[in-house]
């Protein structure tokens, strides 16, 4: 289940990070923010498959598994999209142009794009969400004719709480591509839709008998989301979830992200849903 | 006047619905349009009518006093609005104003329950499907409660 | 059961197969080994426990002691004979030495307006001249006395040392020096012979390899470590009170992953070992310690003794379908009941073998200049452990005693194709409200719910 990484730095001891540059910082909303990394010089290839997460080290203050949300092919930086939540990601607000992070990675098993081929391509976005799907969206625009229709729906909280507001514009100005934009609470001078991103789903047109579905968001959000697409007929073998624990090591030694018997860092973060609904069901597990 | 039969039948709503079915009901619905801002209903006023939105894109909405207008919902084509044409005493309980040229399918209510009463497999299936909506929006307004996207 | 790559393959071991060696012989080889540069680690008492240490010799041996545990006791008795090896296993287990309660994986320090990784060095390489305190968790016996017993070494006393190390780091300017620029690590400290090692324990670090030293990045630290690690093991004659490794299949008879096995015997007032060769290296250390050939009679006395061991265990581990077993019964009310006993004081995981859940924390000194990453050892048990942003996964204590033993006994097949317990009891005795999981098991067993969410995997 678990595809190859592919590394760009070779570090001693597994642990210890690679040092990057940050080239820039970008508010996103209140509480996102994106770093510019340095990147390699794109001799080696991608630096990262689309789903896959780095460890970030801010000096003396600490990692944070984070999802890499730039474009693959696009090496000579590494894009981080990240909430400022905890200690660490809030530090890594304060970075400014010329700091240096650590970054250990990338970790993970990827989004299915090649399993995608040939089929409609439904992908289900909520709140932060939206990062970690970015690199797909990158990736299947790259290589639009190999795939069949491509739905891309979003949700946030707050118009204010929407990431990549004038990428959505420019996907949803493609004829190629269908774009749904939700928010859960409008504010004074939001003109476009109020509801739960699952209520975009009835909405669509797709083939369920030939379709992948990503998801990726809150865990409820995914639940409630899996049960729309189950509606629209497509099957738990079709469907992939992103999901999240807490990290320290990134690939299966620390013991910190098991889901039931997977490690998220190593066998996920992406999941085919089959192989891991009967654990969404069960509580604290 | 052209019949309306041929555009029940296009609705999502009313799929899978008998001929006859459609056609003992025809007779309570008619053809409707709103211009952009033009409230389809307030809160408070009677509910006399069901619709079946056809095009455009309808804000759900409340009035606070000293918040202003709150969007709840966004309806869409496809989808049904309004179930308090059901039960007494029959008041709305939101506003709905359209957000763009709305088309749309306005049954009216008193007609469309005496239908349902007058014939049971009729207002069975009727209520089958209402109750499908309805069940989706109750999740979905559950789902907005949970403010899954709130950190902490 | 066990399908690992084997420590250093078993010999074949037609004709010179077993030695007999009596005391002065063992403590000969002893002495050899520590001719050859290796440190001795080893059981002796200390504090009211037979615990693993820095010995010196023979004299350190625990001669004539044996200890009796039952669930949540642990209790040395003085035997009416002088074995050497006549006790089951004390509260730590060899771990320690391997997968340090603490590691420093590397320090920092900054530079303009970013910061420079001064070495990769997992805290092998030390510079300065003390390295005894490098490697914490080795029994010292001038410092840590009272965390002999949990292998956790004191904050505070770690503080002191980093204080007087990090000045000298961070004036090193061995950057291009090739003995201290990314590359392979450097061992500054001696090599170890583990002394009594038993078959679970082996069991266990043949587990703990399959995880940090075969996986996808194996551990430089634990890896080098283990590979120059001289195992002179001892197959139990006696189980402990709490043991069950006949159950679980790790046991008490050595198999594979030594350099020597011991069998003790003191029938008829000969106390002598009969000693099996299990590589090269353990053929040409027996050969400068005298003794003679085994006879029949002790082969067969010594095999005698150990199949009694295993037909003496008291209590078994029915791991018959125990993944099904556990999968299916996530939501079983026995894990409330368990619940209401468990204190999650992670005692447990903190004397299992096998447990090697470790978290990292990164710390500064005063000034912010310099920074260390540490690697400590973790449990499950703690509600940080499961910690993402908005609160625990796991908050609840039921949740984390589901998720230790469905981990143990079950997850880890799928994780790992073996199981994680080797059956060494150490969890039940050390467990202060004695909860048994053999027990657990069997009660979840006895009424399986009637519910389960399972997938086959």
């Amino acid at each position: 289940m678990t595809t190859a990484a592919i590394r760009t730095d070779q570090y001693t001891h597994p642990m210890v990070p690679g040092v990057r540059e940050v080239l820039g910082i970008t508010r996103e909303t209140s509480d996102v923010f994106t770093l510019r990394l340095s990147g390699n010089d794109g001799s080696s290839g991608p630096s990262f498959a689309p789903g896959q997460f780095n460890m970030l080290y801010v000096f003396g203050v600490g990692e944070s598994a984070i999802s890499a949300s730039g474009d693959p092919d696009r090496s000579q930086e590494l894009i981080h999209t990240i909430r400022a939540v905890g200690t660490v990601t809030r530090a890594m607000q304060t970075l400014r142009r010329g700091a240096r992070i650590g970054v250990r990675g990338p970790y993970g098993t990827p989004w299915p794009l090649a399993e995608a081929r040939g089929r409609d391509v439904i992908l289900v976005a909520g709140g932060i969400g939206l990062a970690p799907l970015r690199p797909a969206i990158y990736q299947i625009f790259r290589n639009r004719p190999e795939y069949g229709r491509v739905i891309i729906l979003y949700g946030a909280r707050t118009p204010g709480d929407l990431l990549y507001a004038k990428e959505i514009e420019q996907w949803r100005g493609r004829f190629d591509t269908d774009v749904m934009v939700t928010v859960d609470k409008a504010e004074r001078g939001w003109y476009g839709q109020v509801g739960v991103v699952t209520g975009l789903i009835p909405r669509t047109e797709f083939d369920p008998n030939n379709a992948i579905a990503m998801l990726c968001g809150p865990e409820i959000m995914m639940r409630f989301t899996i049960r729309e697409i189950e509606r629209r007929g497509m099957a738990s073998d079709q469907v992939y979830v992103s999901m999240e624990r807490n990290m320290k090591c990134g690939w299966g030694v620390c013991g910190h992200c098991q889901f039931g018997p997977f490690f998220v860092c190593k066998d996920g973060p992406v999941f085919r849903l089959d192989h891991v609904s009967h654990l969404l069901g069960i509580r604290e597990i | 006047m052209e019949s309306l039969e041929p555009i029940l039948k296009e609705h999502q709503f009313l799929k899978g619905l008998a001929e006859d079915q459609i056609r003992f009901i025809v007779g309570c619905a008619r053809n409707i349009r709103y211009d952009p801002n033009q409230f389809l209903f307030r809160e408070g006023e009677e509910a006399s009518t069901f619709h079946l939105i056809r095009g455009g894109k309808i804000a759900l909405e409340n009035f606070i006093p000293g918040k202003g207008v709150v969007q709840v919902e966004t309806i869409v084509e496809g989808d049904v609005l309004g179930w308090s044409w059901l039960y007494p005493p029959h008041r709305r309980s939101n506003d709905a104003r359209a957000l763009d040229p709305v088309r749309a399918i306005a049954f009216d209510g008193a007609c469309l329950r005496k239908k349902c009463e007058e014939d049971h497999d009729l207002g069975y299936a009727i209520m089958k499907r209402l109750l499908y909506q309805i069940l989706q929006r109750l999740e979905r307004v559950r789902m907005q409660r949970l403010d899954v996207y709130k950190v902490g | 059961m066990m399908s690992l790559p084997p420590h250093r393959g078993k010999s074949d071991l037609s004709g010179n197969t077993h030695w007999i060696l009596r005391k002065n012989d063992l403590g000969m080889l002893l002495r050899a080994l520590r001719e050859d540069g290796y440190r001795l680690a080893g059981p002796n008492v200390l504090d009211g426990a037979i615990v693993c240490g820095e010995i010196d010799g023979l004299e350190d041996l625990p001669s004539g002691w044996s200890d009796t545990q039952t669930p949540g006791r642990y209790r040395l008795e003085r035997r009416q004979d002088e074995a050497l090896f006549g006790y089951a296993t004390g509260p730590q287990s060899w771990k320690k030495y391997f997968l340090p309660p603490e590691l420093r994986l590397f320090s920092a320090k900054r530079e303009g307006p970013g910061f420079v990784i001064l070495e990769g060095e997992s805290g092998l390489g030390h510079y300065g001249p003390d390295m005894a305190h490098q490697d914490s968790g080795i029994g010292h016996r001038d410092a840590d006395v009272t965390n002999h017993r949990t292998g956790i070494v004191p904050y505070d006393s770690h503080m002191t040392q980093r204080d007087s190390e990090m000045p000298s780091q961070a004036t090193r300017t061995q950057r291009n020096d090739p003995e201290t620029t990314r590359g392979p690590l450097r061992e500054a400290s001696r090599k170890l012979a583990l002394i009594a090692v038993r078959a679970c324990e082996i069991a266990a670090l043949r587990i703990q390899d399959h995880i940090l030293r075969h996986g996808q990045h194996p551990d430089p630290h634990y890896a080098a470590r283990r590979e120059e690690a001289f195992i002179v093991a001892v197959n139990c004659t006696a189980p402990g009170g709490t043991c069950f490794c006949a159950s679980m299949e790790t046991g008490p008879q050595v198999e594979a992953g030594f350099d020597l096995a011991l069998t003790e015997l003191l029938d008829g007032g000969d106390h002598r070992f009969v000693v099996e060769i299990g590589s090269e290296a353990g053929r040409a250390l027996l050969a400068r310690a005298g003794g003679r050939l085994a006879s029949e009679t002790d082969l067969a006395a010594a095999v005698a003794a150990v199949q009694a061991a295993a037909g003496k265990m008291g209590r078994a581990l029915d791991t018959r379908d125990i993944k099904t077993l556990l999968y299916d019964n996530a939501e079983h009310p026995r894990w409330d009941e368990v619940a209401n006993r468990c204190l999650a004081c992670a005692n447990c995981t903190m004397v299992c073998p096998t447990c090697f859940c470790t978290t990292v924390e990164d710390v500064t000194d005063l000034s912010g200049d310099n920074a260390e990453r540490l690697r400590r050892w973790d449990s499950c048990f703690t509600s940080a452990f499961s910690q993402v942003h908005g609160g625990s996964i796991r908050a609840s204590v039921k949740a984390r005693y589901r998720q230790w033993l469905t981990h143990k006994v079950a997850s880890w097949i799928d994780q790992f194709g073996t199981s994680g317990c080797v059956g060494c009891g150490r969890c039940i005795t050390w467990c202060p409200a004695g909860i048994d999981l053999t027990e657990e098991v069997a009660a979840i067993r006895a009424a399986p719910a009637l519910s389960g969410h399972r997938k086959e995997t």
